[in-house]
């Protein structure tokens, strides 16, 4: 946390409603490790650090919303209390500086402070926690520094690394960590904290409205939980499974549907008005990409050269539109090749 | 005013397109937690028109005492001390900037913005939010290292200061933003909507609109409801009373563009390459977006292009976008997909017509 930017007074005042006013995600977010769900193997690692008061250095990645953050806030919670916070445990994150000489800086000032009188209750192990959150979008220059900081400190500090792809942290950097994937929460493994939050706020769960959300979020616990609050407040505590399609943006299944008849119709003006209506209707490129995916593998009478050929634009194009190419000449560009995929002899 | 804001509906309620996204928002807003917002859909479908209703749906009246300040921000790095001029839109509940007008430093301005905020968060009397609400508009513009940055305070700051996040290409949008937002779509309106809502601004007006006029503003509008307004302001001044057959006039960068078009269709030779150059430059320098340009010059060609050399030029474009969103000097890849194109389409002209 960054508490000198509040004064003390206000922060007190607003507490009072600010569990009211905070939105679920962080309401809900596991203060303890064993509330988090899925993640045994990093779980287990981390019980037996508490009892034994030692910890290597950590590395933690998957994608968004799948407890990475919660973890490590937690078990630094867990490890020191409450009140050795500020002395024993400092959080990098990405609105940081964290140029080079910045990280060697702040790095070596945290860890030059003695480490201080531990506190009753707590393990309080005799090293601080450093917690470089989304470390995927430091320099690769950046992490090289960080490399002889980290030896330099090594017996005094312990790293827990946090980042989304694995392939952006340097290999330096990840061999010196225990590296936890955390995994996706599917369908079935995210029920447990979603009952919970519903019995906290009196929900009801429409049937099939579980399935929908493990559905639409795709194993983003945050976004399943921002769903279900977004449902409960536009339409009540019964929650239905349209309610969450909807305040999810789910592409609806006529759309490629309709996107493919238009592929397989023959014509360029047939795409390139399905493209035009898809694109003012606001659909997200990505997700259409992924599920003409789906349509194009589930088309009986289609050969596997041109399925190979279909996916592999469909690749390419995803690519694009991640370094931010524009959505409507890459969903064209895809539809004109599937077409021409699709309406060629070869 | 131009009728655009003239006719801008201010509260959520009095929506006249969109109404159920209004009503969900009103729902959302009556609770207190509402959770950071993010707005897409294409250009002049109605986002901005949301957001200022919604602000108004939680802040009342107050909201729209705004101040348009432009003033330097100092900015306390630990290696130096940065600059920035910035103009934000601001009331004492909220502020609204383009992080697009501050460039590479947008990390730094939006993070030092959100940590303002917070210092100064309105205390909760009468009923009033403690939290503040930062706009930003163009996120897609954002860098992605302004993205990142946005994600721890997303969360540690969630209590004091909500994000309403408008783009139009959600997938320049990283995921873990998203996730950390709920995503609304908004549709464009169909052209019946745009048409009913012509109709309405004309009677608003005291005109009458013919429907012959309508429906070709309509369509000439592109599902833009902006556009559309805009269209029917120009037609007005150009003649009233309308007639049914009045022309709807295109802006002067898509004429110019159509221009363009017929020059690369009429002879493909490194004579002509330059003249394109010249006229694509001077579109860059009256600040038209080069992926606007692509597209838009794409389109036009396709108009007077075989099946065959349409799946061409599609395909040339979105290769050419691609490049030109790695790349730096935009006029080169403009260039090359012109340069590409006029040899597929001479080549293609060989072989039909020897
Ligand atoms: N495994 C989990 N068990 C319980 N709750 C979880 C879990 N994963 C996510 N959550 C919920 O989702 C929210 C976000 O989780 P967290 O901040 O840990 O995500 P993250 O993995 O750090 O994601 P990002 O990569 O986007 O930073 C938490 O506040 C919590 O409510
Ligand atoms: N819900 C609406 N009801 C009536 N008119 C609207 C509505 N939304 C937008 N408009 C009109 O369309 C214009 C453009 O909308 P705007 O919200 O600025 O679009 P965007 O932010 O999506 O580009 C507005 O100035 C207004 O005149
Ligand atoms: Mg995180
Ligand atoms: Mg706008």
């Amino acid at each position: 946390m960054a508490p000198s930017l509040f004064d003390k007074g206000k922060q007190k005042s607003s507490e009072a409603h600010s569990s009211s006013e905070q939105p679920w995600v962080e309401k809900y977010r596991p203060r303890n490790i064993n509330d988090v769900a899925h993640q045994e193997e990093v779980i287990r690692t981390l019980e037996k650090a508490l009892q034994t008061s030692n910890l290597p250095h950590l590395l933690f990645y998957g994608p968004p919303g799948t407890g990475k953050t919660t973890t490590a806030l937690a078990i630094a919670r867990q490890l020191f209390g409450p009140s050795l916070q500020k002395a024993r445990v400092r959080e990098l994150n990405a609105s940081d500086e964290r140029g080079i000489n910045v990280v060697r800086e702040k790095i070596k000032g945290f860890a030059a402070t003695s480490v201080g009188q531990p506190v009753e209750g707590y393990p309080c192990p005799p090293f601080k926690l450093l917690i470089l959150d989304e470390a995927d979008s430091m320099t690769q220059d950046a992490q090289n520094a960080l490399r002889r900081t980290m030896e330099a400190h090594s017996k005094v500090t312990r790293f827990i690394f946090i980042c989304n792809y694995i392939s952006r942290i340097i290999e330096p950097l990840a061999s010196r960590c225990a590296k936890f994937r955390f995994k996706p929460l599917h369908l079935g493994v995210m029920d447990a904290r979603i009952n919970h939050i519903c019995s906290a706020e009196g929900v009801s769960l429409a049937p099939k409205a579980m399935e929908t959300l493990g559905k639409v979020s795709g194993g983003d616990l945050r976004k399943a939980i921002t769903c279900l609050q977004s449902a409960v407040r536009l339409r009540g505590s019964t929650v239905e499974p349209a309610t969450i399609l909807d305040v999810a943006g789910a592409v609806p299944g006529g759309v490629t549907t309709s996107l493919l008849a238009a592929c397989q119709a023959g014509t360029f003006a047939n795409i390139q008005e399905a493209i035009r209506n898809l694109i003012a209707e606001g659909f997200p490129v990505q997700q259409v990409l992924l599920e003409l995916q789906t349509a194009v593998l589930a088309e009986g009478g289609v050969r596997d050269l041109q399925r190979a050929r279909i996916c592999h634009a469909l690749g390419e194009a995803d690519k694009c539109l991640a370094d931010g190419s524009d959505e409507f000449l890459q969903l064209l560009s895809v539809a004109s090749q599937v077409q021409q995929t699709l309406c060629s002899t070869a | 005013m131009l009728w655009v804001d003239k006719y801008r509906p201010r509260r959520l309620d009095n929506l006249i397109l969109n109404k159920h996204i209004g009503e969900h928002l009103s729902q959302l807003v009556k609770t207190g937690d509402c959770p950071h917002i993010l707005f897409y859909g294409s250009p002049g479908v109605g986002k901005k028109t949301l957001v200022i209703g919604l602000l108004h749906q939680i802040y009342g009246d107050g909201v729209e005492k705004i101040r348009v300040e432009t003033k330097p921000w100092k900015i306390q790095l630990p290696s130096r001390t940065l600059e920035v001029e910035l103009t934000t839109l601001s009331s004492n509940y909220h502020v609204e900037m383009n992080p697009s007008d501050v460039g590479n430093n947008d990390r730094h301005v939006v993070q030092e913005i959100i940590k303002d905020m917070a210092k100064s968060r309105p205390l909760d009397i009468q009923g009033q939010r403690s939290f503040k609400v930062l706009v930003l508009n163009e996120v897609d513009r954002l860098s992605k290292d302004a993205q990142h940055s946005l994600r721890r305070t997303m969360e540690k700051y969630s209590s004091a200061c909500r994000l309403i996040l408008i783009c139009n290409n959600v997938s320049k949008v990283i995921d873990p933003v998203r996730s950390r937002c709920l995503c609304i779509r908004v549709a464009a309106p169909t052209q019946e909507a745009i048409m009913s809502m012509c109709q309405h601004v004309a009677g608003e007006e005291g005109l009458k609109l013919p429907e012959g006029l309508n429906t070709r503003i309509a369509a000439a509008s592109d599902r833009n409801l902006r556009r559309a307004l805009l269209m029917l302001e120009t037609c007005r001044a150009a003649k009233y009373p309308f007639s049914d057959d009045q022309p709807v006039q295109l802006t002067d960068w898509e004429l110019y563009i159509q221009e363009i078009a017929n020059d690369i269709l009429g002879e493909q030779s490194p004579k002509r390459l330059f003249v394109v150059r010249g006229k694509l430059y001077e579109l860059l320098t009256n600040c038209i977006p080069p992926e606007l340009i692509l597209r838009r010059l794409m389109l036009e060609l396709v108009k007077k292009l075989d099946d065959e050399l349409k799946h061409q030029a599609a395909q040339l474009a979105a290769f050419y976008e691609h490049r030109l969103q790695e790349g730096q000097k935009h006029i080169f890849h403009l260039e090359a997909f012109v340069a590409k194109f006029m040899s597929e389409y001479k080549n293609w002209a060989l072989m039909a017509f020897g």
